[in-house]
C-alpha cells in the first residue's frame, strides 16, 4: 500500500503530493452516492464496484462471496472443490452477427466457471418473457442455448419460466448459472501475482462490443465485424495442461481488458504494464472505435480471456494457447511490475505512456 | 488504419521530440493548445512524458463541454422533463453537473433522454415519433454547429415540426481574445484548433500575431501533428518571427470551408453575449438560431428557466480553461472532484483538461519513465 513511488520521508514536488493524496483516496472503498439507479451502475465500471460493495456486499457478506471473482468456489465435505457463478443477458438487439442472446447466456456463465479455472458441467436457465413474444423467435434463441451447451460441453439441467406484462422485458432476459469441478492441481487465485509474471490475452480484443453496437444500427457505420461470442473451458484446460503455474485468469467481457487488468492490480497490489503495439485489434474494431471516441481496450469480449502467467512459462502458454482455435491471434501484452502499485500503464504505439483506469461508468448500449 | 498509423510512429516522433530539444535550447517554453481535442491527444499518447523538460504546454479553453455553465444544464433537464419531450444529446453531456443533478439522473426519474451520435440522429427521432416533441441539446463550437445548422435546413424543407434545437454554440475567436487580455497568463504561442479551422479557417486568428504579438500554429490531432505544430512554433520564435502558420494543411484552408460558412451564416445569429463556465459572460461568443428558424428555437417554443447559477466555489474550471493553474492544482481536484462525482465540467468530458490529466496522466515523470523500460523477454 505505498505511495505512487518514492519514499514517504524524501521531499517531493507539490505535483507528487497532490498524486499521493489522490491515490490515498482512490484506495478507499468506492462509495455509493445516488439515490437511484442509472446505466452507469451496469456498465462494469466504478460505479457498478460502489453499488455492489453499497448494497450487495455489505447485505450478503459471506467469505466465498468476499472475494469477488468472477464465481464463487466452494469446498465440498468430500474436500472436492467446485466452481459456482451466475450472469443475465439482456442484449439488444436479440441477434448480432456471430451470435445471439442465447448463445451469451450460455457462453457468459461457462467462461465464468472456467476463469475459476474449473470444468464446467452443469447450467441453468431462467427465462423472463414479455406478453406478446414469439414462440418461433424463442425456439430460435433456445436452439442457440442447445447448440452452444453442446460445443461448450454442459448439460442445461434445470430451468425456471416467468412472463411480465408488455414493456417490461425487452422481448426477453435469460439468466443463467453454472457448476463446475475445479481440478485438484488447479489453484488460480490473485495473490499468486508475482512482478515479471507476463500478461497473454487469448486474440483480438473488442470484437463483441463494436459488432453489439452497430448491430443496433443506431451509429450509421457499416463494417464487417462479428461477435466473439465462444466457450473458453477447453481453452483455459489446453492453458493449463501447457502452464500448470499459470497465475490468475479472467474473461474481459464489460469494461474490457482495461478494467480486468485494473482489477488485478488492486488484487494484487502490483502495477500492470501493457504494451499497445502488442494487443491485437482489428483493424475494423479499431477503426470503428476510433469515429465512436472510444478505446477498444474498454469493449466487451466474449469469448477471450486474460491470463497472467509465470515467466519462465509465457512461451509454452503462447504457443499451447495460438495452437488452439480460439486463441489464433493471441499475444503476450505486457508484464507485471512492483510500480506503481494498483494501477495499469501502457506504453503507446507512438513511444509515450499513460494510465489505463477503471472507467466511471459509459453511457453506450446494453450489449450482454 | 494506416491513416492514424502514419501519424503516430516512434522513430518519427523520437526524431521531433530531439528538434523540439536542439530548437528551445533549454529555453522555458509555455504554449497553449487551444482544443480540448489536442489536450486529450496529449494524456492520451503521454506526450507531455516524452517532451524536454523546458517546454510546458498549458491547456485551453476548446473543450465543448467544459464551457457549458451550470444554469444552461440545468434548463436542459427542465426541457427534457416537459411531458411528451424526448431530450435527444451527445453522451458527453449527460453527465455533466447542474445545480440539480444531471441528464442522467434526469432520465432515472423518469425524463425521455436518449443519446445520439448526431442531431441527424435527433431529427430521425422526431420522424419516427411524429406524435412527441424532439428537442436537440446543441453544444460546441464551429466544428459542430454546421451539422446543427444542415439539420434545421432539412427540417425545414421537410416540415417537420415536432422538432427543435436548445442551441448552446459557441465560436472560438471570443474566449481566445479573453485569454489574451487576462493578466495573469504568460504564453509564448498557441497550438492552434485543427477541426474548427476546417470551417472557419486561419484568418479569423489574424489579431494573435498581429495584436497580441503572439504566434500561432493550427494542428492537426494526432500525437505528430502536435509536435510538428510545437517544432513551428520553436522555430518562429528562433528566428524572431510572430506569424499564423498552418501545420494541418491536410484539412485546413485559409479561407476555411465557404459552404460550411454560408450555412451558419443562414441559420444562425450572434447573442450579444454568453455566459461561460468559469470565465463569465464574454460578448457576442454564442449562437442562437436566427429569426428564420424561429419556430425550431427550443427557448422559444417552450419556457426555460434560463437562471443563471453560481460555479461552486471549491471548482476552478475557470483558471483551468484559461491556462492559469494545471488540473492537479486545482484544491478539489481528484478528492472531491473525480470523473465519477464531477463538480466541474472539465472532469467530465474526455476532452476536459482535468478528465484527461486524471484518467490519463496521473502519474509522474520518472513513474512513466520506468513504465517505459521494455519488457524482458521470457
Amino acid at each position: 500500500m505505498g505511495p505512487p513511488s518514492g519514499n514517504g520521508s524524501e521531499p517531493v514536488s507539490p505535483e507528487e503530493a497532490v498524486l499521493r493524496r489522490i491515490e490515498a483516496f482512490r484506495r478507499k472503498a468506492p462509495r455509493l452516492r445516488d439515490d437511484f439507479i442509472n446505466s452507469a451502475h451496469g456498465a462494469g465500471g466504478k460505479a457498478s464496484a460502489a453499488l455492489v460493495d453499497g448494497v450487495f456486499l455489505q447485505a450478503f457478506a459471506n467469505d466465498a462471496l468476499a472475494p469477488l471473482t468472477d464465481g464463487a468456489t466452494l469446498t465440498l465435505p468430500s474436500g472436492e472443490r467446485v466452481a459456482f457463478s451466475t450472469d443475465s443477458s439482456v442484449v439488444n438487439p436479440l441477434r448480432f452477427p456471430g451470435g445471439s442472446i442465447g448463445h451469451l447466456a450460455v457462453h457468459g456463465t461457462v467462461n465464468d466457471v472456467a476463469m475459476m479455472g474449473a470444468v464446467p458441467t452443469w447450467v441453468s436457465a431462467a427465462f423472463i418473457l414479455e406478453d406478446g413474444f414469439a414462440v418461433v423467435d424463442l425456439r430460435g434463441i433456445v436452439a442457440d442455448m442447445a447448440e452452444a451447451a453442446v460445443n461448450a460441453g454442459v448439460s442445461i439441467v434445470t430451468g425456471d419460466t416467468k412472463v411480465v406484462s408488455k414493456g417490461a422485458a425487452d422481448g426477453l432476459y435469460i439468466s443463467t448459472a453454472g457448476v463446475g469441478v475445479i481440478p485438484a492441481d488447479v489453484h488460480l487465485d490473485a495473490r499468486a501475482v508475482r512482478p515479471g509474471d507476463r500478461v497473454l490475452v487469448s486474440g483480438t480484443i473488442g470484437d463483441h462490443g463494436v459488432a453489439v453496437m452497430l448491430a443496433r444500427g443506431e451509429l450509421g457505420i457499416e463494417a464487417d465485424i462479428v461477435s466473439d461470442t465462444a466457450p473458453l473451458g477447453g481453452l483455459v484446460q489446453t492453458l493449463l495442461a501447457a502452464a500448470p503455474g499459470t497465475r490468475w485468469l479472467r474473461d474481459p467481457t464489460r469494461g474490457g481488458v482495461a478494467t480486468v487488468c485494473n482489477e488485478l492490480a488492486r488484487a494484487a497490489e502490483v502495477a500492470v504494464i501493457l504494451n499497445e503495439a502488442d494487443l491485437p485489434v482489428r483493424p475494423a474494431v479499431n477503426g470503428a472505435c476510433e469515429i465512436l471516441g472510444i478505446d477498444p481496450l474498454y469493449v466487451a469480449n466474449e469469448g477471450k480471456l486474460v491470463a497472467i502467467v509465470a515467466p519462465e512459462e509465457a512461451d509454452a502458454a503462447l504457443a499451447a494457447v495460438r495452437a488452439h482455435p480460439l486463441g489464433a491471434d493471441a499475444a503476450l501484452v505486457g508484464e507485471v511490475r512492483d510500480d506503481p502499485p494498483g494501477m495499469v500503464v501502457i506504453n503507446t504505439g507512438f513511444g509515450g505512456n499513460r494510465i489505463v483506469d477503471m472507467l466511471a461508468g459509459d453511457p453506450l448500449p446494453r450489449i450482454c | 488504419m494506416k491513416f492514424v498509423d502514419e501519424y503516430r510512429d516512434p522513430a518519427a516522433a523520437r526524431r521531433a521530440v530531439e528538434e523540439i530539444s536542439v530548437i528551445s535550447a533549454g529555453e522555458h517554453r509555455k504554449f497553449m493548445e487551444v482544443c480540448g481535442g489536442h489536450t486529450h491527444t496529449i494524456y492520451k499518447h503521454g506526450i507531455e512524458n516524452v517532451l524536454p523538460t523546458n517546454i510546458e504546454l498549458v491547456h485551453g479553453p476548446g473543450c465543448p463541454v467544459c464551457v457549458i455553465p451550470m444554469g444552461r444544464v440545468d434548463d436542459a433537464i427542465a426541457l427534457a422533463e416537459q411531458p411528451d419531450v424526448i431530450f435527444t444529446s451527445f453522451g458527453d453531456m449527460m453527465r455533466v453537473p447542474g445545480s440539480k443533478g444531471n441528464l442522467l439522473e434526469a432520465k432515472a426519474r423518469g425524463a425521455d433522454v436518449r443519446m445520439v451520435y448526431s442531431p441527424l440522429d435527433a431529427l430521425r427521432i422526431a420522424m419516427a415519433n411524429p406524435e412527441r416533441q424532439v428537442v436537440f441539446f446543441a453544444i460546441g463550437f464551429e466544428t459542430t454547429a454546421p451539422s446543427t445548422a444542415v439539420t434545421l435546413l432539412k427540417a425545414r424543407e421537410r416540415g417537420i415540426t415536432n422538432f427543435s434545437v436548445f442551441s448552446n454554440h459557441v465560436t472560438i475567436v471570443p474566449p481566445l481574445k479573453a485569454i489574451l487580455d487576462s493578466p495573469d497568463l504568460r504564453l509564448d504561442g498557441f497550438i492552434g484548433p485543427g477541426h474548427v479551422s476546417t470551417v472557419i479557417g486561419n484568418r479569423p486568428y489574424r489579431f494573435v500575431p498581429a495584436t497580441y504579438g503572439k504566434p500561432l500554429v493550427t494542428s492537426g490531432f494526432e500525437p505528430l501533428d502536435i509536435l510538428q505544430g510545437i517544432v513551428m512554433l520553436l522555430r518562429q520564435l528562433r528566428d524572431g518571427r510572430c506569424e499564423i502558420e498552418n501545420q494541418y494543411t491536410r484539412a485546413v484552408r485559409d479561407e476555411g470551408n465557404t459552404k460550411a460558412l454560408q450555412v451558419l451564416a443562414e441559420v444562425f445569429e450572434l447573442r450579444p453575449h454568453f455566459e461561460w463556465r468559469g470565465l463569465g459572460f464574454i460578448s457576442h461568443s454564442g449562437l442562437k438560431l436566427s429569426p428564420a428558424f424561429a419556430d425550431w428555437d427550443a427557448e422559444l417554443r417552450y419556457l426555460v428557466p434560463g437562471v443563471r447559477v453560481a460555479d461552486p466555489k471549491a471548482c476552478q474550471c475557470g483558471e483551468v480553461l484559461k491556462g492559469v493553474i494545471k488540473p492537479w492544482e486545482c484544491k478539489v481536484f481528484g478528492t472531491a472532484c473525480t470523473p465519477e462525482t464531477p463538480i466541474g465540467t472539465c472532469m467530465v468530458s474526455s476532452e476536459g483538461a482535468c478528465a484527461a490529466y486524471y484518467n490519463y496522466g496521473r502519474f509522474t515523470r520518472e513513474a512513466a519513465a520506468a513504465a517505459r523500460i521494455p519488457v524482458r523477454s521470457a
